[in-house]
């Protein structure tokens, strides 16, 4: 018979953790992908905070003399068709890319928060409409619905956002509301009652603090989503318009004739794209085993 | 279950209604119409000849009456005149139909082949070198965006074949044919098939933790046995409820995957009506799209209770 070794289970559930520190070192040893795309995401995001400092170009200045120039020193990932430098373009689009990709989630979070507390607690006819029209809007896949938006919205930056942010709100929404539905019968939220407080500080004090969870976990989810479904927009010319470098344009402005003549104009922005996603994918898979420990594998 | 079935289907009636309503307003959100845009082009602009084409086409009416002037001719099969092509709506989009409907089928061929073994394999070595591997190549499948895999398997023809594969109307033969159409399918499946696996795997792993499976392993069944037959059976139950995620996924797949092997199929014509800024067109491919996509979600409604006796829909 072997016996339960009390001090090496709460060790490996990280019951001794105490400081910030300790938490991230438990956080990389207890999960080692998720920490890989946690460092991904950081990568990512130090090369489009830092842009000018780790690029030579401008992302926007052509050279015709530079027209399809293959890699080189000069230009470590080449240069497009109006020899401007791939390497610039891509660490300039990890801007434009982020900036929509959080700031739709961001948006669509907030829209969906807002409806789905609202839903939760108002109930009645508000509830069912509500409900009716988010059930509508998630029969179409997610990227028609964004197709549609932009092409109603026109082509800018902030509309590429708004077309984005709309679609992810009916996920928020639903479970936002669900959460609600159950936290507003628990004794926490019925004491607060009790003593008078407010429903809508109740809301923001108590039922939201409480939903986080599971909001962290699809607010992940959704960012990967953002960043593909803007590179795909902009791929179909729907997206971010010039002068901005966006990784999607890059590649549909190459598409299939460069696919014969000049393949670094195809493989590396498709890289950066599959490559944050992928980050942020690994992150969202080890966070949603941290917080929502009833989805664990 | 007669009544529960009424009921299902009204739902989804009243569903498709709501979703044409939001497409409509949405596409009347647009500042400018079509007669704007085809002015744009020309520059200058007579408003006699401006509001001689919005009568024509029916746009200085009220907006509830063109809903309701679509909306009638939708159910009569009369989707209206493509701004674009002037020929009618309906003769576009037929025979677009089965190019997509093909690649559709294929492609879940692949995603299902591929993802559910391989998600079996991943679930019962769980936590191994093997379960690693194959969840980073699905994650890896679920990062890529569609169009890129695409272009990646036209770069590989190019360096293995000096040529890429063109999408023809008239393949010579079946196996052209299915050559054809599987290339592009296996660049839509690969992604769905990653999807496929995740939720395989998940859905295997709570299942294998089930009792009769201990029962079943206690009474001498092979690995092989309690594995496919006994777990995987009812693993599946869940997966097949998320088919219509899968569907509207693989739908997003076929739009950029259509585009980059220039695939003449619904998919991309919605792109193209789009940058046309047909909205007569993009209206009904997208109610098409919606009618697809509500109707898989209730055919899998229906098979559930017939996959899981236990589910019995009361009336």
């Amino acid at each position: 018979m072997s016996t339960l070794d009390f001090n090496a289970e709460l060790a490996a559930a990280g019951a001794h953790v105490r400081s910030r520190w300790g938490a991230l070192r438990f956080f990389i040893r207890r999960y080692p992908l998720g920490a890989a795309g946690a460092l991904i995401m950081f990568v990512f995001l130090f090369a489009a905070a830092f842009a000018p400092y780790i690029t030579t170009y401008d992302p926007l200045s052509t050279n015709a003399a530079a027209s399809l120039a293959r890699p080189s020193m000069a230009h470590w990932l080449g240069c497009d068709f109006m020899g401007r430098d791939v390497w610039s373009r891509i660490i300039y689009g990890a801007r434009i890319s982020l900036m929509v990709s959080f700031g739709s989630m961001l948006l669509g979070s907030g829209i969906g928060v807002t409806l789905g507390l609202l839903s939760g607690y108002l109930l009645g006819w508000f509830d069912l409409i509500t409900q009716r029209v988010l059930e509508m809007m998630q029969a179409l896949p997610l990227l028609v619905m964004a197709i549609i938006m932009a092409a109603a919205l026109g082509p800018s930056l902030h509309n590429t956002i708004i077309a984005i942010a709309i679609p992810l709100v009916p996920y928020v929404a639903r479970v936002i509301r669900s959460n609600t539905l159950t936290l507003r019968e628990q004794p926490f939220v019925e004491a607060a009652k009790a003593i008078g407080m407010p429903e809508l500080r109740i809301a923001i004090r108590h039922v939201l603090p409480n939903t986080m969870s599971p909001l962290i976990v699809l607010a992940t989810a959704q960012l990967g989503s953002a960043i593909l479904v803007e590179a795909t927009l902009s791929f179909l010319g729907l997206g971010v318009p010039e002068p901005h470098p966006s990784w999607g344009r890059m590649l549909s402005e190459s598409a299939a004739e460069y696919v014969r003549t000049a393949p670094w104009l195809v493989i590396f922005p498709g890289l950066a794209i599959s490559f944050v996603v992928f980050g942020v994918n690994l992150l969202g898979d080890a966070l949603r085993d941290l917080l929502d420990p009833r989805q664990r594998s | 279950m007669g009544a529960y079935l009424v009921r299902r289907f009204g739902l989804m009636v009243l569903t498709l209604f709501g979703i044409s309503i939001i497409i409509f307003m949405l596409l009347r959100l647009t500042p400018g119409n079509i007669a704007d845009i085809l002015f744009d082009a020309g520059g200058f602009v007579d408003p006699a000849d401006k509001a001689r084409i919005e009568a024509d086409l029916g746009l200085d009416r009220p907006i509830p009456v063109q809903y309701a002037k679509w909306i009638g001719g939708l159910l009569q099969g009369d989707l209206g005149i493509s701004y674009q092509t002037e020929r009618p709506a309906l003769q576009e989009i037929a025979p677009r139909i089965p190019i997509t409907a093909r690649l559709a089928v294929l492609a879940l061929a692949f995603a299902v082949l591929l993802g559910v073994p391989f998600g079996v394999i991943s679930a019962v070595k769980q936590d191994t070198k093997l379960d690693y591997v194959l969840r980073v190549i699905s994650l890896t499948g679920l990062s890529m965006p569609a169009f890129w895999l695409g272009l990646l398997i036209l770069m590989g023809f190019v360096a293995y074949f000096g040529t890429i594969p063109i999408y023809s109307d008239a393949p010579t033969g079946f196996w052209n044919a299915l050559l054809m159409y599987s290339v592009p399918a296996a660049a839509v499946g690969f992604r769905s098939s990653a999807l496929m696996m995740r939720l395989t795997r998940s859905s295997m792993l709570e299942v294998l933790r089930q009792d009769y499976i201990r029962t079943a392993r206690s009474k001498g069944a092979s690995e092989v046995t309690i594995n496919y037959y006994h777990a995987l059976k009812n693993a599946m139950l869940p997966v097949v409820t998320v088919i219509g995620i899968e569907a509207a996924f693989l739908l997003g797949g076929l739009i950029v995957t259509e585009t980059v092997f220039n695939i003449p199929g619904v998919a991309r014509f919605l792109v193209e009506a789009v940058r046309w800024r047909d909205y007569p067109m993009v209206q009904n491919l997208v109610m098409f799209i919606a009618v697809v996509v509500v109707s898989i979600n209730f055919i899998i409604d229906m098979l559930y209770a017939a996959l899981d006796p236990r589910i019995k829909y009361g009336d």
